[in-house]
């Protein structure tokens, strides 16, 4: 009876620790597990939809693996991806010469514009002098961040940085930050949205590519150059066939994303 | 507009369209977390114990730096160390040893993690109460020419419980508690999955209502089980003051 | 072990702030906590039941729910809140409200008042009927017998245990970096994200926390040694 018992606990244990995202995904992805409408969200099923998360399932079917999406905090999902939790990163992860001294990308896969949102009741000056003593929200840990602490901060704005990109949205709704600067599709989503009411658009910042960077990649471990050039050969794959423009049409976003075929 | 009393009539339908099947998920996560992380901690603990009480001074200062450490640093960065460290460290030596790296997921992390913080402290509660028992009944065990083992079974360990178990109680009601913190790395518990329902609707008062809820139920029952516990361990001992 | 960014100017400048608003946080909400938790304490003993079931459910409820929630609850929760409420933004209460740091600090002191006052209750009931009684006997009002007798002796009872508060409520501050505060976490996860070095900031703001607890339970020590033992 006792063996029984233990062998039963064992069991129990071992399917535990072993369950979870499915066993027999053999390529996962991190994803952010904040909101990033339109690209990845959770609807109220629990999957995971939006842009990205067709172009994994289009990107996995051209080279034939299984795949799945595994979250995690966004602050942390480079050291994530360098310690193995995950095969690779698709995020909307910018790519930046300071994220290349860690990590390798694949091709971009997508660029737009980072934009500045704030009140209806306050002008469209968004210039860095103009915003001075102003409170701007972002994300911790993006290229928006860094572009303030560059732009903004020195000239004397106050940074709130956020763990979620939801958050950042909420107190802006809130009236606790009077900006937030982040991507413009994800910000538009917002904006369309209830709580963005209060809100619109200012305008697009001036680009500095370095800190911007040129668009989005997927984040992939240097030692893996096959699976890099497994990912590579299955975005330009799906760039031949004219996936992006038909996902981009599909998810109501023409001329807001710039797609790999405008690029290079 | 009070997004206080949402609409829980829609947010709370079973499957596609309500959350309710991701809190439950999310619950049973966390009390996966919760009983896994304890047993192992309480494991940890017990071997950190007799370690303490019983083994060479090299040990003896190893388990006292883990406790010491483990007990001064804040469980978030605690947690945040171990979340990055613990998968890397181990996969390396997994590595080392031959056998492939294992896929843990994010919830085995998160109890390997919380057993690691918990048994410093259990180890500190399980050794006062092992010196709590009368040394006369150990001396006469082992009169008795009983062996350690079933010294321990026999006499430390019945007697010990009655001592241990409002400690024991408290840090089950800790990790319980603590087990929430692992959303701050983005494991899928409770927490996350309110942070991530309110976050999608915009109901944060009422999601993270519903988590409190939750949280406080099952703490209120494990005092009733405690009390029970504490009750069951004492039978035939002398009444506290 | 790369170290190289601790010679950069403001990462040192950014834990200093950091460490500021830690010790800020800490000492605030454990003085805010204990003033209100004697009151919760004490009508958990005497009170009337209006009072006494309230103070029960509160303490139940701060001890029973996970402080990270009840600090989002609190600062996401009541953020929802003010877009129906246009005319908070131009109210005095404005300041406050907007800033993270007064949740983080009333989310703390709630938190320290609900474990504190179940303490406080256990050691009012302690305080031994018979002083009481004397006290009545010699005819002191309801309010002297309280503030001569009852409340010294159970806080000199609880006096002990404030080390062990203290260490354990420095160990909740970190929860106010999810909430904005900019205190020792909130720093560390701005220089990770910054350097992409993930091991050694937290390395450093645990060792941090290490020489913090020391010092408060040394200090304590020191104080303890002061306090004449009268019995």
């Amino acid at each position: 009876m006792k063996l029984t018992k233990r062998l039963l606990l064992a069991a129990a244990t071992a399917t535990l620790l072993f369950s979870g995202t499915p066993a027999f995904a053999d390529l996962k992805f991190g994803v952010d597990v904040s909101p990033y409408p339109p690209f990845t969200s959770k609807d109220a099923s629990g999957v995971i939809v939006g842009w990205e998360a067709d172009f994994m399932a289009a990107l996995c079917e051209e080279i034939k693996e299984k795949c799945a999406f595994e979250a995690t905090a966004w602050d942390g999902i480079i050291p994530a991806l360098t310690s193995k939790k995950f095969d690779g990163i698709m995020s909307s992860m910018s790519v930046t010469p300071e994220r290349m001294k860690t990590i390798n990308y694949s091709h971009i896969y997508y660029n737009s514009a980072a934009v500045i949102i704030g009140n209806k009741s306050d002008d469209k000056d968004y210039s860095p002098e103009h915003l001075s003593g102003k409170t701007i929200g972002v994300q911790i840990a993006t290229t928006h961040a860094n572009y303030l602490a560059k732009y903004y901060a020195p000239k004397g704005a106050v940074i709130k940085t956020y763990a979620g990109q939801d958050e950042a949205n909420a107190d802006l709704t809130a009236g606790r930050v009077d900006y937030i600067m982040a991507d413009g599709v994800t910000l538009g989503a917002y904006l369309d949205s209830e709580a963005g009411a209060c809100c619109e658009q200012k305008g697009a910042v001036p680009i500095d590519v370095e800190i911007l960077g040129p668009g989005v990649g997927i984040g992939i471990r240097k030692e893996d150059t096959a699976l890099m050039d497994k990912i590579n050969a299955g975005i330009d794959g799906l760039r031949d066939k004219g996936f992006f423009e038909a996902n981009t049409e599909k998810w109501k976003l023409a001329g807001k994303l710039i797609l790999p075929k405008d690029m290079k | 507009m009070f997004l206080v009393i949402a609409p829980l009539s829609e947010l709370l339908t079973y499957g596609n369209t309500g959350y309710l099947d991701e809190l439950i998920w999310g619950a049973v996560a966390t009390i996966q977390i919760s009983v896994f992380a304890y047993a192992f901690g309480i494991s940890l603990g017990l071997l950190g114990a007799m370690g303490k009480l019983s083994a060479g001074p090299i040990i003896r200062t190893l388990l006292n730096f883990y406790t010491t450490v483990f007990r001064a640093v804040p469980e978030l960065v605690l947690i945040m160390l171990l979340y990055y460290a613990g998968t890397d460290g181990l996969n390396r030596l997994m590595l080392s040893v031959g056998v492939g790296p294992i896929e843990l997921n994010g919830i085995a992390v998160a109890i390997f993690v919380l057993g690691f913080v918990q048994g410093a402290y259990s180890t500190e509660v399980l050794r006062a109460a092992i010196q709590a028992v009368p040394l006369g009944q150990v001396e006469a065990a082992k009169a008795y020419g009983m062996s350690p083992i079933t010294a321990f079974r026999r006499i430390t360990l019945p007697a010990m419980l009655p001592y241990a178990i409002p400690g024991l109680g408290n840090l089950w009601l800790n990790i319980t508690k603590d087990s929430a913190l692992v959303s701050v790395v983005g494991a899928l518990e409770l927490a996350n999955e309110t942070r991530v329902a309110a976050g999608g609707t915009k109901y944060y008062l009422t999601f993270y209502l519903i988590a409190a809820l939750f949280y406080w139920s099952i703490s209120l029952l494990s005092n009733f089980g405690f009390s029970w516990l504490e009750h069951r361990v004492r039978r035939g001992q002398p009444k506290l003051a | 072990m790369n170290w190289s960014w601790i010679a950069y100017p403001e990462y040192i400048h950014l834990l200093a702030v950091g460490l500021l608003y830690t010790i800020i946080l800490l000492f605030g909400s454990v003085i805010v906590g204990f003033i209100l938790a004697v009151p919760l304490g004490l009508v958990q003993v005497t009170g009337p039941a209006y009072l006494r079931i309230p103070a029960k459910i509160f303490c139940s409820f701060i001890r029973g729910t996970p402080l990270l929630i009840q600090m989002w609850l609190l600062y996401y929760g009541l953020g929802s809140i003010f877009p129906s409420i246009p005319w908070i933004r131009t109210s005095f209460l404005w300041p406050v409200l907007r800033e993270g740091f007064y949740y983080a600090m009333l989310s703390l002191s709630l938190s320290v008042a609900g474990y504190e006052g179940e303490i406080m209750r256990g050691a009012f009931l302690g305080v031994p009927r018979g002083e009481l009684e004397a006290a009545r006997a010699f005819g002191m009002s309801g309010w002297k017998v309280l503030s001569r007798v009852w409340f010294p002796r159970a806080v000199l009872q609880v006096l002990p245990t404030l080390a062990g508060e203290m260490i354990s409520q420095l160990k909740s501050t970190p929860l106010a970096f999810t909430v904005t505060v900019m205190e020792l976490m909130g720093a560390r996860s701005k220089i990770s994200s910054d350097t992409y070095i993930i091991y050694e900031p937290l390395i450093l703001i645990a060792i941090i926390y290490m020489i913090l607890t020391f010092i408060i339970t040394r200090g304590f020590n020191y104080l303890e040694r002061l306090i004449p033992q009268r019995r």
